[in-house]
């Protein structure tokens, strides 16, 4: 039901002399979720489809296309065979925290589909797995702590003692440390994983959100919502080294994987800032441009990097796009459609396929990396917000 | 021997560098009037730091990210009592500080920023909603984070338009406010394409607004007053003085719903409001203030906040440098409602949506659907830059 109104509302031009008012917008709520986003994708929409010149890509008919040639091929059993020798052996796991039906929806990489939806605690957001594979932390921001769920039997096991409302999380590179981002008190709380203590707190700016840690280990970077900075944390002190000015409401940190700059995402500024992280500075800026779209609709918050660290991707939130990023140059190449308020993205390991996560269309989108396409949309629960992909 | 030197002389850099010089402190005033206005519903009834207590956040969410940057920030709060002059007050808190948030009656406002005018202090339009502050009597030293009747008007209006409840029954107050309330009403009937059907005044006689006999009456009296109009599909109340409204809802002679200045409301915040990250600020005034959240908290938050972006992003606490900085184009606030808030250029109000709440939930956010505009659609709500008679001097 819902994702064949979501089809529809992707796929439809607006028509102003509608005779029925409009579907209410924004069926959704918590953070992020605006009553307008919904208006924006369909005026945008409807602004490109009436130019020839730029066309969104038929999304919604992709979707079609997908199912079609599946119940296709389960028709065809020898088919069937074949397909399924055909794919490659590597399937990967992967956990969405869906932030407003508190579950955590399980997606196998090789059917893509929904192979099983754990329910976890009070809105769950950040979302990763330990170093080692085994486990799935979940920070569940409503009940004040992170959930641990077990990989074998996909079922919550045990909780760490966060500060209140966690959100986002980094950990060492031992995964023996963990950091998370306490929005509610303007801390970082520092726990030990493997004792399930909490070793400390470091205090930072209103709001703190945003977490990464240097390739080293010896940076960790949080990013205050309401300050507007990154500060940069020796891990080894637990001090604040240095503090970043950034745009508006900085959400998410990525680092380039040979530790020469980290961005840093603003959600309300519009922009990806380009910080060198020995000189503490800001060296570039990512801006974004979309036509037939408002400034105010561009929100990026998830950054993914290849490990190459040629091409960044950016999630541009109720713009509904993800930018691919040049990552030398710091220019946008492409915009690829996904589906409404795309929030956050993990790569499969083997870097073939990049998945997001669309808040108001409670799906995830699955772009081919290599021919930057989206090729799937997948239905998740409601609001889905975090992934994580296994190692 | 030397390399002890050298170790002390680098540390000794390193702590001076850290700690750098004393921070710069930022004085914030808060003009307000003594006393609160009485209200029909005991909920409604406004705390006595209401305002005050949204710019305390502030400076607190300020201090924090000024720990960062070497900046302090305070707040001198001065209430004027009945027969105290507003611009004695106001002079004597620009001594220490550059910055005032302002919650006056439109007059008041007016002679405070003319007499403020020489010295340079910005001043923030924290409480009023009269459109001539942002019109004909604009001024160059006010910023207004209030919205005004007209943005309030046109944000309920479009969602009534958009619901299809285009024909409206108009009850207006007999006080001035309600009057221009009502005349922000007609004309965003206009502009949307609304029809109000009727037209009824209720008259304030005067009187108690809590009774021991209670609604007993007003069961009675609020059917009577509604019976006999055209075919409507809402009721629109203008009711600033807090006379009526109130007793409207559930008490109309046909079921109808009631908006305005009752029922669905349009605000600038409220306590209930909890979308896009709010959640955490609302957490951390009620921790702070022992209560929740109210619009005219917010527009001073927002206002205190701006001088916090402002000063961190010019790295300054320079009155005329940070003034500059705000009334510029690379200006903008992040305040909990899905986008960034800038400021009109042409009359410094601060361009925001608005909500439509119903006492417990946030029903929507305007502007609507389908209300285009080719700066911001922000600017769907209000008197827009080709109708502004403001000339900022």
């Amino acid at each position: 039901m819902q994702a064949e109104m979501s089809d529809v509302m992707r796929s439809s031009p607006r028509r102003d002399d509608a005779a029925l008012p409009p579907p209410p917008a924004g069926e959704g709520w918590g953070e992020g979720v605006s009553t307008r986003d919904n208006t924006q994708e369909k005026r945008a929409l409807s602004r490109i489809a009436s130019s020839d010149a730029i066309r969104p890509p038929p999304q919604a008919g992709e979707v079609k296309t997908a199912r079609g040639q599946m119940s296709r091929m389960l028709r065809a059993p020898l088919l069937l065979a074949l397909a399924l020798a055909a794919t490659p052996a590597h399937a990967f796991i992967a956990y969405v925290s869906n932030e407003k039906s508190n579950t955590v929806s399980v997606i196998d990489t090789d059917s893509w589909t929904v192979t099983k939806t754990i329910k976890v605690g009070q809105r769950p957001r950040g979302i990763d797995f330990t170093r080692d594979g085994k486990f799935v932390m979940v920070a569940v921001g409503d009940d004040d702590t992170i959930q641990v769920i077990d990989a074998k039997t996909q079922s919550v096991v045990d909780s760490l003692p966060s500060g209140p409302d966690p959100e986002l999380f980094a950990q060492d590179a031992a995964g023996k440390i963990l950091y998370v981002a306490n929005e509610n008190d303007n801390t970082v709380t520092v726990i030990d994983l493997e004792k399930r203590a909490r070793l400390g707190d470091i205090q930072v700016g209103v709001e703190p959100e945003g977490m990464t840690i240097s390739p080293d280990g010896k940076t960790l970077i949080n990013t205050s919502e309401t300050t507007n900075m990154a500060h940069f944390i020796d891990t080894s002190s637990r001090q604040i080294v240095a503090n970043v000015l950034v745009d508006a409401r900085p959400r998410f940190a990525e680092f380039k994987h040979d530790s020469s700059e980290v961005w840093v995402s603003s959600e309300i500024g519009g922009t990806v800032s380009v910080i060198d992280p020995k000189k503490h500075e800001v060296i570039g800026k990512v801006t974004f441009e979309i036509p037939g779209l408002r400034k105010e609709a561009i929100q990026p918050v998830g950054i993914g990097m290849t490990k190459d660290d040629k091409t960044a991707f950016v999630a541009l939130g109720p713009a509904n796009r993800i930018a691919v990023v040049d990552v030398a140059s710091r220019k946008v190449t492409k915009y690829l459609l996904v589906g409404q308020r795309v929030w956050h993205m993990a790569f499969t390991p083997d870097e073939k396929y990049l998945l997001t996560t669309n808040g108001v269309s409670n799906d995830v989108s699955v772009i081919d990396v290599a021919a930057q396409k989206v090729i799937k949309t997948i239905q998740v629960g409601e609001l889905p917000w975090g992934i994580t992909i296994a190692p | 021997m030397i390399r002890w030197l050298v170790g002390l002389i680098g540390w000794s850099l390193a702590a001076t560098s850290a700690l750098a010089a004393d921070p710069v402190t930022i004085g914030v005033g808060y003009l307000g009037i003594a006393g609160t206005r009485s209200t029909l519903s005991l909920v409604e009834q406004p705390a006595e730091n209401d305002g005050v207590a949204g710019a305390r956040l502030a400076i607190e969410d300020n201090n924090t990210t000024g720990k960062f940057t070497g900046q302090r920030f305070t707040l001198e709060e001065r209430r004027i009592r009945e027969g105290e002059d507003a611009v004695q007050a106001a002079t004597a808190l620009a001594e220490k500080n550059g910055f005032i948030i302002a919650d006056l009656p439109a007059d008041a406002l007016l002679k405070v920023a003319d007499a403020l005018r020489e010295r340079g202090t910005l001043l923030f339009n924290a409480g009023a909603i009269d459109e001539r502050l942002r019109e004909a009597d604009c001024r160059a030293n006010v910023i207004h984070t209030a919205p005004t009747r007209a943005m309030l008007a046109d944000a309920l209006g479009q969602y009534l338009v958009w619901k299809k409840w285009s024909r409206w029954l108009l009850v207006v107050g007999s006080h001035d406010e309600d009057k221009l309330f009502a005349d922000a009403l007609r004309r965003t009937a206009t502009r949307f394409g609304a029809k109000i059907v009727q037209e009824r005044t209720f008259e304030d006689k005067g009187g108690a607004r809590r009774t021991d006999s209670g609604v007993t009456q007003i069961q009675r009296q609020m059917p009577v007053f509604t019976q006999q109009a055209p075919a409507y599909d809402v009721l629109v109340a203008a009711d600033e003085s807090e006379v009526f409204g109130a007793y409207l809802p559930y008490r109309t002679w046909d079921p109808r719903p009631v908006a305005g200045s009752a029922g669905l409301v349009p605000r600038s915040w409220d306590a209930s409001q909890d979308q896009w990250g709010a959640i955490q600020m609302q957490n951390r005034f009620i921790k702070l203030n022992a209560r929740r959240m109210t619009a005219l908290d917010m527009q001073a938050w927002t206002a205190v906040r701006m001088i916090g972006e402002a000063t961190s992003r010019t790295n300054s606490g320079d009155v005329k440098k940070v003034t500059d900085f705000i009334k510029g184009p690379d200006f903008s606030v992040a305040a909990f409602k899905g986008t960034r808030l800038t400021l009109r250029d042409w009359n410094l109000q601060l361009r925001q949506p608005i909500l439509l709440v119903d006492g417990r939930m946030v029903v929507s956010v305007s502007p609507q659907e389908g209300f285009l505009h080719q700066v911001s659609e922000l600017d769907t709500l209000g008197y827009d830059r080709p109708e502004s008679k403001c000339k900022l001097k």
